[in-house]
């Protein structure tokens, strides 16, 4: 088991006939992941990367059986192509795309109720956007990860940067904890699947023992985690948070990544994580130890 | 995108919401003509991109002739929060008799805007948002709805503007600051006073706090080419591609990623050291973006010893040491410079600079080993100077 994506996970890719889109396709089929379509616009009936295009996802999606999307178009097209997934049958698309006005965010979020009912029964979930993907390591890579960082097992991962995520499933793969799920859900402000939906998630998929979350500067989503970890998890929840040298109201790198006057601290969102029994690692490299610890302290109480 | 407040009021002004007469001035002859035609009292304020600047002494009440020019000269003169004040906005007096807040801005967990009222509008909003947060009205907006009558029925019965007759003219400041809103693609608009004036009677806002999303700029070219000057680096740095942002210490930082730089400026703040600026090279950098980022970096005066720090996913490891290695050829390194790789590609990255063993050059795979080698390269180099 894992979360949103496994080995049975049917990929088409929107924008597929782009530079981008084609260079990640080429890249998801050679990490073992079952790729099955692409769309584009106007280039229905046309092949690329060995695969059949479609002018719409609803085409793929009947004549592939694709399930999951992973949507490459350029910022401009970037709502539509998320409604036409929805709209198009899909159950996950993950938007790679950056760039994206947060006007169009909000409005897609709206028109399709993005946040109602409880995560597991959705019939559409999103993933970004300005987001590097998902990784189920062994199974699928919906996204850009590079997936040879990842070894399969029983660590979920859910993170607002994607580098971080190499850095910290490098290091959980080489301590000899593999993962169940990784999830990127993107640095921008107004994005699809947040911490504590993807807690809920893992806390209920068998496969996930423990689950790291990585946050950083901006924003109220790693307290919201820490108060959701506290009232309603099982498994044990690591931390990570970075940005408590960024100076307010800076954006750093990721456009949700800024202090607004005294909210949205990287020492705010630590304490309210450790408030809640949730341990953050100082440095990328002191999680695995961290995660360890607690996969050790929830066998003894088995 | 923050616009200053002379740019907020035109967009105001299109917009139909109500401000007041003023002309923007760069010296005080500019000031005594503008004053001339605005006549007095006359508020002269400050133009900067940044909050606080009334304590700060950035904005003066004017009423007659004889004080304009040295208010004007002084405030010119100044610097709030490290910005210099560069131009002044010359705004028509008015007798204020209250001050109320008006915002609009994103919830962030809603996924959509929503309207900040308050009647203890003026310059200790702040202090009141934190000793009494329930004096700040939050009534939500809908993302995909050009309509805002529920939030304007809140404000209104909030404001107790009713026996002053301005009930519906308040309502029609929020309609129109909405509509802003969306046409033009805001993250922020705030009025901060929202006043209520005399003679006659009538709201004015007399601030106008406005940032427009960046990444909404294409579709809104009118205001893209209003973007307040740049330095140098930053210009360079968007036209290579790359995030660059100066901050206050004495290292340069190159790293792959805003989570990892952000990640490696806590750790060089743990170590003892400050970043003096960091460059963003984000993901597939091939060895031509390092180089330039390189170039951009190393052309702060600050930088007493530089760290690159690359986490290869998508990017390669050798490219960047190829990229290292282009860069350094051919010129005299004259600041240490430690490198940390690893992931993708790290080995035949970390063998191609061993290889090339350049003077003052550090490798590494250990992101705290790194650190450490950089911060007392920094501190042995200030100690020297």
């Amino acid at each position: 088991m894992s979360i949103l994506v496994d080995g049975g996970s049917r990929v088409l890719v929107q924008g597929m006939t782009g530079r981008e889109g084609s260079f990640h396709t080429e890249r998801m089929l050679a990490a073992g992941t079952a790729v099955v379509a692409g769309v584009t616009p106007g280039k229905g009936g046309q092949t690329a990367c060995g695969l059949p295009v479609f002018d719409t996802v609803r085409e793929a999606v009947a004549a592939a059986g694709a399930d999951v999307s992973v949507i490459f178009v350029p910022a401009r097209f970037a709502k539509a192509a998320v409604l036409e997934a929805a709209q198009g049958g899909v159950r996950v698309a993950v938007l790679i795309t950056e760039g994206i006005p947060v006007r169009d965010m909000s409005e897609a979020a709206a028109e399709l109720g993005l946040d109602d009912g409880p995560v597991g029964r959705r019939p559409f979930v999103l993933v970004g956007p300005n987001c590097p993907g998902i990784v189920t390591p062994g199974g699928c890579n919906a996204g850009i990860m590079a997936a040879s960082l990842f070894a399969p097992g029983e660590v979920g991962i859910v993170s607002r940067s994607g580098t971080l995520t190499y850095e910290i499933a490098m290091g959980l793969t080489r301590a000899g904890l593999g993962q169940s799920t990784c999830v990127g859900m993107g640095g921008d402000p107004v994005h699809g699947l947040g911490f504590q939906e993807c807690l809920e998630l893992f806390e209920a998929d068998p496969q996930t023992e423990a689950v790291v979350l990585v946050g950083e500067i901006g924003g109220d989503d790693e307290e919201r985690a820490a108060a959701y970890a506290a009232a309603h998890l099982s498994k044990p929840v690591v931390a990570y948070v970075a940005g408590f040298t960024a100076p307010p109201g800076k954006r750093m790198g990721h456009a949700g990544a800024i202090i607004s006057g005294s909210s949205g601290t990287a020492a705010g969102k630590a304490r309210a994580l450790e408030d809640a029994g949730v341990p953050v690692a100082r440095r990328p490299d002191a999680v695995p130890a961290l995660v360890a610890e607690a996969l050790g302290r929830r066998r003894e109480k088995d | 995108m923050d616009l200053f407040e002379y740019q907020g009021k035109d967009l105001f002004a299109a917009a139909g919401l109500p401000v007041l007469p003023s002309r923007l001035v760069r010296d005080a002859a500019d000031a005594e003509r503008a004053a001339g035609e605005l006549g007095f009292p006359v508020a002269v304020k400050a133009q900067v991109l940044t909050g606080g600047r009334g304590k700060a002494g950035g904005v003066r009440v004017v009423r007659g002739p004889e004080e304009l020019r040295e208010t004007v000269e002084t405030i010119l003169g100044l610097t709030i929060k490290g910005k210099p004040v560069r131009a002044v906005l010359l705004e028509r007096g008015a007798a204020v008799l209250r001050e109320l807040y008006l915002a609009i801005t994103l919830d962030r967990h809603a996924k959509s805007p929503l309207v900040i009222f308050s009647t203890r509008g003026g310059m200790d909003i702040e202090q009141v948002a934190t000793d009494d947060p329930a004096a700040l009205l939050r009534p939500p907006l809908h993302a995909a709805s050009q309509s805002c009558d529920e939030a304007c029925r809140a404000v209104v019965a909030a404001a107790g503007l009713h026996d002053l007759g301005l009930d519906e003219a308040l309502a029609d400041v929020v309609r129109r600051l909405w509509a802003l809103y969306r046409e033009r693609d805001a993250s922020l608009l705030e009025i901060n006073p929202l006043a209520v004036v005399d003679d006659p009677v009538r709201l004015i806002a007399l601030d106008a706090k406005v940032t427009i999303d960046d990444n909404a700029l294409y579709r809104q070219p009118d205001l893209a080419a209003q973007r307040p000057d740049e330095d140098a680096r930053e210009r360079a740095a968007r036209e290579a591609g790359v995030t660059y942002l100066t901050l206050d210490g004495d290292i340069g930082v190159l790293g792959n990623g805003a989570g990892l730089v952000m990640s490696t400026l806590d750790m060089i703040g743990a170590a003892g050291g400050a970043a003096a600026d960091f460059c963003d090279i984000g993901g597939g950098a091939r060895a031509d973006r390092i180089a330039a980022a390189l170039d951009i970096i190393t052309a702060d005066e600050r930088t007493r010893a530089l760290l690159i720090n690359i986490f290869g996913g998508i990017t390669r490891g050798d490219e960047v040491a190829r990229g290292v290695l282009a860069w350094s050829a051919g010129r005299d390194i004259d600041l240490p410079l430690v490198v940390r790789l690893d992931g993708n590609n790290a080995a035949e990255g970390l063998r191609l600079l061993a290889e090339a063993a350049i003077d003052g050059l550090a490798v590494t795979q250990s992101a705290q080993e790194a650190v450490a080698a950089v911060v007392s390269a920094a501190a042995e180099d200030r100690r020297l100077a």
